[in-house]
């Protein structure tokens, strides 16, 4: 494929699409709760409107609390790029990658984080002590997931390890990597998007005094990462190695799709978990996800 | 309660002449309301009464078990008495109320602030009680909130998510509703008995039509009684079914919060069929009502009741159903029974700590003499209880609405009004939706207002919101306060 079509074709899906995904699940509320609705493409026009917002800076934040959404929206342009997308694979692929795909998605959490903590304010130090500890469990099944996909395949980088399913062990990573989507872009029953709670908010509580650009620059990236965590999810589970291209993308948009209503029948039918609660789910995934792991190391040799 | 109690027993909806009620020293009266309180009575209102050169301290207390309530005062005083709230913490909010507007100091009270707006000081302002620790932080919420809701300030000392202590300070939406009726009747007080708590508009309109009519010796014909009564338990049916929408939104469970969102604008709908205002205003009039409710409407507004109550049992259903829904209600927010007791909880609130307190059933009065709900009473004081009280309250009132309004009182539903007595105190109280709406006027020879005192349930239950918080995880705050929804303009007044 010529450099410059394929460049493009990555960013508007990246970049572009995105946004989509959060006004679908929305769609998706609205149509079981019996509402219109916003519009699909709301995310879009709130990233507009914020952009041409002034900025409100607290006098006691440093210079990091406008950093650190940048740096952390970059890192996580940098992981989306890493990731294959079905068959026109990954714009930069190398042994290893995964590993910088985990320490890119960390960073951008430890910026947000940190941007958190510079104003000071006791919501955002609450917002950013839940968002770090749920996140210990959160990584060890991303990490654990990744290994098993990693030793069925026997390789470390994305594009190769992503290509087959995942075997025997699908379903076990389909539902640990679902749980996995759900608390790192703090869907119900982890979050509440919705909510107007500063008390209860765990991602929200976070960037509660971003203003304008820095705002549409965390909402974007966190659009991104949602993207990236569906397609992750996607690939890992369905067979698109063995398909032409054409039905492989196709797989890959409708499982995208799957996803994108599995989050919104989610949150339309389940309440959200007490705190407390939170360890417990996550755990599970985390033995979800090593179980995944077993059946890749041990299930071969049967 | 014995029969020898030295206080003038009087029932809900009466009045008394001033001079029929006994008054003790100040230094006597303390230890006798203590010792009714002792007995089992309950503080439904305390205030002081300016006279002469000194204050005089008045107590109306409730005797749930015997239907009566009693009235007691002291001499006017200056200067300080020993503290009831040493004995009685729900006496506590009272007397620092007492303090503020009349500078009587409560001797030995352990937390002698202000409870309003003072002086052009913000509430806020003042000190709060804190927790020394190095892991224990403090987190503020508000007078500004995130939701469309009135102003409060929270400040709560926690240890990690946990709560050691809550502390409320209101009083930012202060209006000076006693101040402005001291003198009264004028041609405002309806219109400001109608928004004393907007929610409540219907109970605090009848409490007030109800006094005027007792110091007027007479009462609202019997039909506009039966109005009165079908316009509370709508105002019962459209709060609690908010509330319910509120809670599970509050959890993220989306169906029940969509469709109790609706339900409440259907039941204020119907309001407004009996009235003209979704809120019930322009209804109540002392001496009846303003607005009769024709067969035809009546047949109308039975039909669209009984459709939104099968709405409210679905959506309700839902609720119930949804173990994620149970497992964040249950053991959260909890107010045991003996502190219930303690500080004195009225209405859902307390029949949620298993206590048996309606004034429909204790103290019955208007139309509820003839007919009744059942009392809703359910043990555990958490979470899980308030919203199960709601629920079963408004399968019960529906019935109750249903069953009344297919027996209509035929007749007046306006009556001329004598006016007022001079030198006479009537006490009313009436069941809101959140519990007891206390009012007590003290007339002057002329029988203009001289004192006018307002109890809002509110004003008794949001300690219980402070103590439900303690041992429970912050980010449970917001459905404990939605558990008790209580008003804020009610409080301040």
């Amino acid at each position: 494929m010529n450099a410059v079509p394929d460049i493009i074709f990555r960013l508007a899906w990246w970049l572009i699409l995105a946004p989509l995904l959060p006004g679908l699940i929305n769609k998706v509320k609205a149509w079981v709760a019996g509402r219109r609705g916003p519009p699909v493409l709301q995310l879009y026009y709130d990233l507009a409107r914020l952009w041409q917002k002034g900025v409100v800076l607290s006098t006691l934040a440093s210079p990091g609390f406008v950093v650190g959404p940048a740096v952390a929206w970059v890192a996580l342009l940098g992981a989306v790029l890493l990731v294959p997308l079905g068959p026109a694979g990954a714009a930069l692929s190398f042994r290893g990658d995964v590993l910088l795909m985990l320490y890119l998605l960390a960073l951008a959490r430890f910026c947000t984080a940190w941007a958190a903590m510079e104003t000071g304010s006791a919501f955002e130090g609450m917002g950013a002590v839940r968002e770090v500890s749920y996140a210990v469990l959160a990584e060890a099944a991303m990490v654990a997931a990744l290994l098993s996909l990693a030793v069925q395949t026997g390789s470390v980088s994305l594009a190769t390890m992503l290509e087959p399913s995942a075997g025997a062990g699908a379903v076990l990573l389909a539902a640990g990597l679902f749980t996995v989507l759900l608390a790192e872009n703090c869907r119900v029953p982890f979050d509440d998007p919705n909510t107007h709670l500063e008390l209860t908010m765990i991602h929200e509580a976070m960037v509660l005094d971003h203003s304008g650009p820095p705002l549409a620059v965390i909402l974007h990236g966190a659009s991104m990462k949602l993207l990236l965590f569906a397609v992750l999810l996607t690939e890992s589970v369905l067979p698109m190695g063995d398909l032409t291209p054409f039905a492989a993308m196709g797989m890959l948009i409708g499982g995208i799709l799957v996803v994108v209503v599995g989050v919104g029948l989610v949150e339309s039918l389940l309440a959200r978990f007490a705190f407390r609660r939170v360890p417990l789910l996550l755990t599970t995934a985390v033995l979800l996800c090593l179980f995944a792991l077993l059946v890749a190391w041990k299930g071969g040799a049967v | 309660m014995s029969a020898t109690t030295p206080f003038a027993l009087l029932a809900n909806a009466t009045s008394l002449p001033w001079t029929e009620v006994p008054e003790w020293p100040v230094a006597d009266f303390v230890p006798a309301v203590s010792q009714e309180l002792t007995r089992g009575a309950r503080l439904c209102s305390w205030f002081g009464v300016p006279e002469s050169d000194g204050v005089r301290l008045v107590a109306v207390l409730a005797f749930d078990a015997d239907n009566t309530l009693a009235v007691g005062r002291s001499r006017p005083f200056t200067g300080s008495y020993p503290a009831l709230t040493t004995a009685h913490p729900q006496a506590h909010l009272f007397e620092r109320e007492v303090w503020e507007q009349h500078g009587l100091v409560p001797e030995g009270h352990p937390w002698l602030k202000p409870v309003r707006r003072t002086a052009g000081n913000a509430p806020a302002n003042g000190e709060f009680f804190r927790v020394d620790g190095r892991e224990i932080h403090e987190v503020a919420v508000g007078p500004v909130h995130a939701g469309i809701i009135e102003p409060g300030h929270f400040r709560f000392q926690c240890a990690g998510e946990e709560v050691l202590h809550l502390e409320i300070a209101l009083g930012y939406q202060h209006r000076g509703v006693e101040e402005a009726l001291a003198g009264g009747p004028h041609r405002s007080t309806l219109a400001q008995m109608e928004t004393v708590a907007g929610d409540t508009t219907t109970a605090h309109t009848t409490a007030y039509a109800t006094l005027l009519e007792s110091l007027a010796g007479t009462e609202a014909p019997l039909r506009a009684q039966w109005l009165r009564a079908i316009a509370l338990e709508l105002e019962r049916l459209a709060n609690h079914t908010g509330d319910l929408g509120a809670l599970a939104n509050d959890v993220a469970f989306l169906p029940t919060a969509a469709a109790c969102g609706k339900i409440r604008g259907d039941f204020l709908n119907l309001t407004a069929l009996l009235c003209g205002n979704r809120f019930g205003r322009g209804l109540v009039r002392p001496g009846g009502c303003r607005l009769d409710l024709d067969p035809a409407r009546a047949t109308e507004l039975a039909k669209r009741l009984t459709v939104a109550l099968a709405d409210t049992d679905q959506a309700d259903g839902w609720l119930w159903d949804a173990a994620s829904v149970r497992s964040r209600f249950e053991n959260v927010g909890t107010v045991f029974t003996a502190q219930a007791t303690e500080i004195g909880l009225v209405g859902l609130a307390a029949r949620a700590c298993g206590l048996v307190r309606d004034v429909r059933y204790d103290h019955p009065a208007g139309w509820y003499r003839f007919a009744q709900a059942p009392v809703v009473v359910w043990p555990g004081g958490d979470v899980f209880a308030r919203a199960r009280v709601r629920s079963l309250e408004i399968q019960r009132s529906g019935k109750f609405l249903l069953e009344q309004l297919a027996a209509p009182t035929e007749g007046e539903i306006h009556a001329e009004l004598a006016p007022p007595a001079g030198d006479t105190l009537a006490v009313v109280l009436v069941e809101g939706w959140r519990g007891e709406v206390c009012h007590v006027a003290l007339t002057d020879p002329a029988g203009r207002f001289r004192r006018y005192k307002i109890t809002d349930p509110s004003f008794h239950n949001w300690t219980g919101l402070a103590l439900a918080l303690r041992g429970t995880a912050i980010s449970d705050f917001p459905i404990c306060n939605k558990s008790f929804n209580l008003s804020y303009c009610g409080f301040d007044l």
